[in-house]
């Protein structure tokens, strides 16, 4: 089964130019632990809202790719999102989740994704054509081939990873500080 | 004939909101379906320079929104009193991060209001923004629509700040079915 530290740190390994949304939770711990980066921005809350964040970014910059790294309940949460993305449809959004079938911050209990729901399917359902579900390495790699590409279309990846908890890594929890750094980065006044 | 040119018909209040989210150079629009907000809602889909986001729910502008200021654009969200409440964790990303935040917020449940449902959330939208740290600010006369919105867009996209513009339904008109 797949490991979430190597699919994270293997899809972030070339991203270029990309701009990185984490979803609270493990999601977060596996982007920091790829290496901290002013164009990432952890979510240590908001639950529901990263997917949605990302729209949001991906329309104010159709230059740029935005990468949307969450996890399976934290998609379950906002699972609207998914027709709210859809109706806009920005090319340089990709929204990854890494479904590792269950809720590992509050101990370990079994997701929706554990009970039958197809999260690639709901996005399909949704009217997110570019749905897909990924088990191995194989559709990894062809993931991180266009990772860094604006141009890609909306798509929604779901990556079957291992529920084994990995060591947490933990980046700054000051919003603020996370806020203005990444809009330096953009060249923007904080 | 003294020359001066005579005084322009007041422009109805949503087309002064639109004048206004023009003006200030907002680009994403995100609203729930409503009735109050149908025309302002029309203009900025006929309008090329803005981005009309429908949500499933209003939570969901809040992230959007922060999404669009993370990367220079000045948003705005649209809803209805009922759905504040649906609000509150997400205004936690305004609140932990700074991001500006601006509403405008069509009231129901307060001025002849025939559906007791809408009531609960009605008169509980101030203190429901006010529990996240949301300024708020009313307007119930036409008149008051355009300075009352131009001033909360400089408090937002000058300052940083976060503050809901409430339209009171004795604006709007009580619906009538």
């Amino acid at each position: 089964m797949l490991d979430r530290r190597d699919v994270v740190a293997r899809l972030l390994k070339d991203r270029d130019e990309a701009l990185v949304i984490t979803g609270l939770g493990a999601a977060t711990y596996d982007v920091a632990a790829a290496g901290d980066d002013a164009r990432n921005f952890y979510l240590w809350g908001a639950m529901g809202g990263a997917a949605l964040m990302g729209l949001g970014l991906a329309l104010a910059r159709p230059d740029r790719p935005v990468v949307v790294i969450t996890g399976d309940g934290e998609q379950l949460m906002g699972i609207g999102a998914f027709a709210t993305i859809a109706v806009q449809a920005p090319a340089n959004l990709t929204i990854v989740v890494l479904d590792n079938g269950l809720y590992g911050e509050t101990g370990g209990q079994r997701s929706h994704t554990s009970g039958g729901t197809d999260l690639a399917a709901v996005a399909r359902g949704c009217g997110i054509a570019a749905a897909s579900r990924v088990t191995d390495q194989a559709g990894v790699e062809a993931l991180a081939a266009t990772i860094a590409k604006p141009t890609c279309g909306l798509r929604v990846v779901v990556i079957a990873v291992d529920p084994t908890e990995a060591p947490r890594v933990l980046p700054s929890r000051d919003g603020a500080y996370v806020r203005g750094r990444f809009q330096a980065a953009l060249g923007l006044a904080a | 004939m003294d020359g001066s040119a005579p005084a322009p018909a007041a422009l109805a209040w949503p087309d002064a909101i639109f004048a206004e989210l023009q003006r200030w150079g907002v680009r994403q629009v995100a609203y729930v379906p409503d009735g109050g907000h149908a025309r302002l809602i029309r203009a900025v889909h006929a309008e090329p320079t803005m981005r009309a986001i429908p949500l499933t729910t209003e939570e969901e502008g809040i992230a959007v929104l922060a999404g669009a200021a993370l990367g220079g654009q000045r948003g705005v969200l649209l809803m209805q009193s009922s759905g504040v409440g649906n609000c509150v964790n997400m205004l936690s990303l305004v609140k932990s991060c700074g991001f500006p935040f601006l509403a405008l917020v069509t009231m129901r449940g307060e001025w002849g209001e025939f559906n007791p449902w809408q009531v609960p959330m009605g008169s509980t939208t101030e203190a429901a923004f006010g529990l996240m740290g949301v300024g708020v600010r009313r307007a119930d006369r036409a008149e008051e629509v355009a300075e009352t919105v131009a001033a909360a867009a400089r408090m937002v996209f000058e300052g940083g700040s976060a503050v809901a513009v409430l339209l009171g339904q004795r604006l709007i008109g009580a619906k009538v079915f």
